[in-house]
């Protein structure tokens, strides 16, 4: 069973279609028992940081991820989910991310070249920088996957598990610290090769 | 190296597609769900589903569609038409849509594209506008391209990235239906004035015809809807098409 977090960021109708489309079992839940029963837990989103990190503090959802991950747990975050599992973000400041990876969380623009759009919205192809990791099994080199956000991880080269290039900036496509992993596109919104990358979450075979 | 993008547009009345895809091997033309697979099946990159329901009670139908499409298509979905408030962003949401897009809406409700970008993110709100050329100059049409509102399209398009639209469809009236290319001149003069993504509609007649689009780099997508319905132009053979020109695009195998 999967535990997508449900803390009131973002609409989860996709996420929970393509998890039981690929047949994972799943519960869409901000409980503490769900999550601790759980074999997996996701941390979807889709928004600002700094409210979705107060969001997660008031329903004291932080502590219990730290403490969950730390057990082994696997965990995987999606977009501004992923984004969350690092140490900090500057998005409209300066925030505290969960830090269960190292990295910090910055914006595109001003890396960007001049007259680039953003956000970084449509399909990218993927640059493998770890090409065993589990998550891209089933997954080739140049594969397109779909993306949406402004900011972007940054300083997380050992985190680096495939990168896509937009303009001038290289993103930081799917990241890995141990059992906890993350994408900044979107799977559920990926085609095939989203459901592909799911599957290897949801089957365990993201677990190096 | 981010692409550039093919999207199909589908009419749906009371939860049907009106206009159904002219192929052989479709046993259903006018279901939304065969239609979107058989899109999404095609390398669509994203698919519109513009609801032309004209009554209320016809409402639910659309939404049942869509659900039905989210729950087996997973590429972006963007839904359009009698999107008045912010009731009707939550509406279609719920049931599975990535964006929504706007049009007489925004244009009389001024407040809705701002109200919605601070709700769902400006990522979700798409405004849609209807042009043509008046007196030389480019004006926004209202009620589906029947009423000169009189309004500057390039201003109306800087007030909406302004007010938080993440996103651009240029529908050009005096293109629309031609069959004989996007509007160029159109689409140039827009990306001149805002830094937002931009789709082009209306024109499109054939395949050298989204080449000569992407040869516009402020141009991100191509919308078309009767030539991908009737097989004139095949998404697959498209995408294969510009891909084997250079334009960075995303091709499926079969």
């Amino acid at each position: 069973m999967i535990c997508v977090v449900d803390y009131g960021v973002g609409n989860l109708y996709s996420l929970t279609c393509s998890l039981r489309h690929i047949g994972a079992q799943c519960v869409v839940s901000k409980e503490e028992r769900d999550l601790r029963e759980a074999e997996r837990i996701i941390l979807p989103g889709v928004g600002a940081f700094g409210d979705a990190a107060d969001k997660l503090r008031l329903l004291k959802l932080d502590g219990l991820l730290k403490e969950l991950a730390a057990m082994g747990k696997p965990l995987m975050g999606i977009c501004l989910g992923m984004q969350l599992l690092f140490q900090k973000s500057y998005e409209y400041g300066e925030h505290a991310g969960l830090g269960l990876i190292p990295g910090v969380v910055r914006p595109l623009a001003p890396t960007l070249e001049a007259g680039a759009k953003v956000p970084h919205m449509g399909w990218n192809s993927l640059t493998f920088q770890q090409p065993k990791d589990g998550l891209l099994r089933g997954v080739r080199e140049g594969d397109y996957v779909y993306y949406v956000h402004s900011y972007y991880a940054t300083d997380c080269q050992q985190a680096l598990v495939a990168t896509s290039v937009y303009g001038s900036v290289t993103v930081a496509g799917a990241v890995r610290n141990g059992n906890v992993c993350g994408t900044q596109f979107h799977p559920e919104k990926s085609g095939e090769v989203g459901l592909t990358i799911l599957s290897a979450f949801a089957k365990g075979d993201a677990l190096c | 190296m981010l692409t550039k993008r093919i999207i199909p547009c589908l009419d749906v009345r009371n939860g049907r597609v009106v206009k159904g895809v002219n192929f052989e091997g479709l046993r259903d033309v006018s279901d939304p769900v065969t239609l979107a697979k058989y899109y999404n099946d095609s390398g669509a990159d994203e698919l519109v589903f513009y609801d032309i329901t004209a009554s209320a009670e016809g409402r639910p139908l659309f939404s049942d569609a869509l659900k039905a499409v989210a729950a087996e298509v997973f590429i972006p979905l963007t839904v359009g038409g009698s999107i008045n408030g912010l009731e009707d962003f939550d509406r279609v949401l719920k049931c599975g849509a990535d964006k929504v897009s706007v049009n007489s809406g925004a244009i009389r409700h001024p407040n809705l594209i701002a109200d919605a970008a601070k709700r769902y993110g400006n990522q979700c709100v798409v405004l849609s506008m209807d042009v043509k050329r008046v007196n030389g100059q480019f004006h926004v049409f209202a009620m589906g391209g029947r009423e000169d509102t009189g309004m500057d399209a390039i201003e109306w398009v800087k007030r909406a990235e302004q007010s938080g639209a993440g996103e651009v469809v240029v529908n050009s009236i005096d293109t629309d239906g031609v069959r004989r290319g996007f509007d160029l001149e159109m689409l140039k003069a827009v990306g001149e004035a805002v830094k937002l993504p931009i789709i082009a509609s209306g024109g499109a007649g054939c395949r050298e015809d989204f080449a000569k689009l992407f040869e516009l780099p402020c141009v991100d997508a191509g919308l078309a809807a009767s030539i991908f319905h009737s097989r004139e132009v095949d998404v697959r053979e498209l995408k294969q098409f510009l891909a084997n020109l250079g334009i960075a695009m995303r091709t499926v195998e079969r």
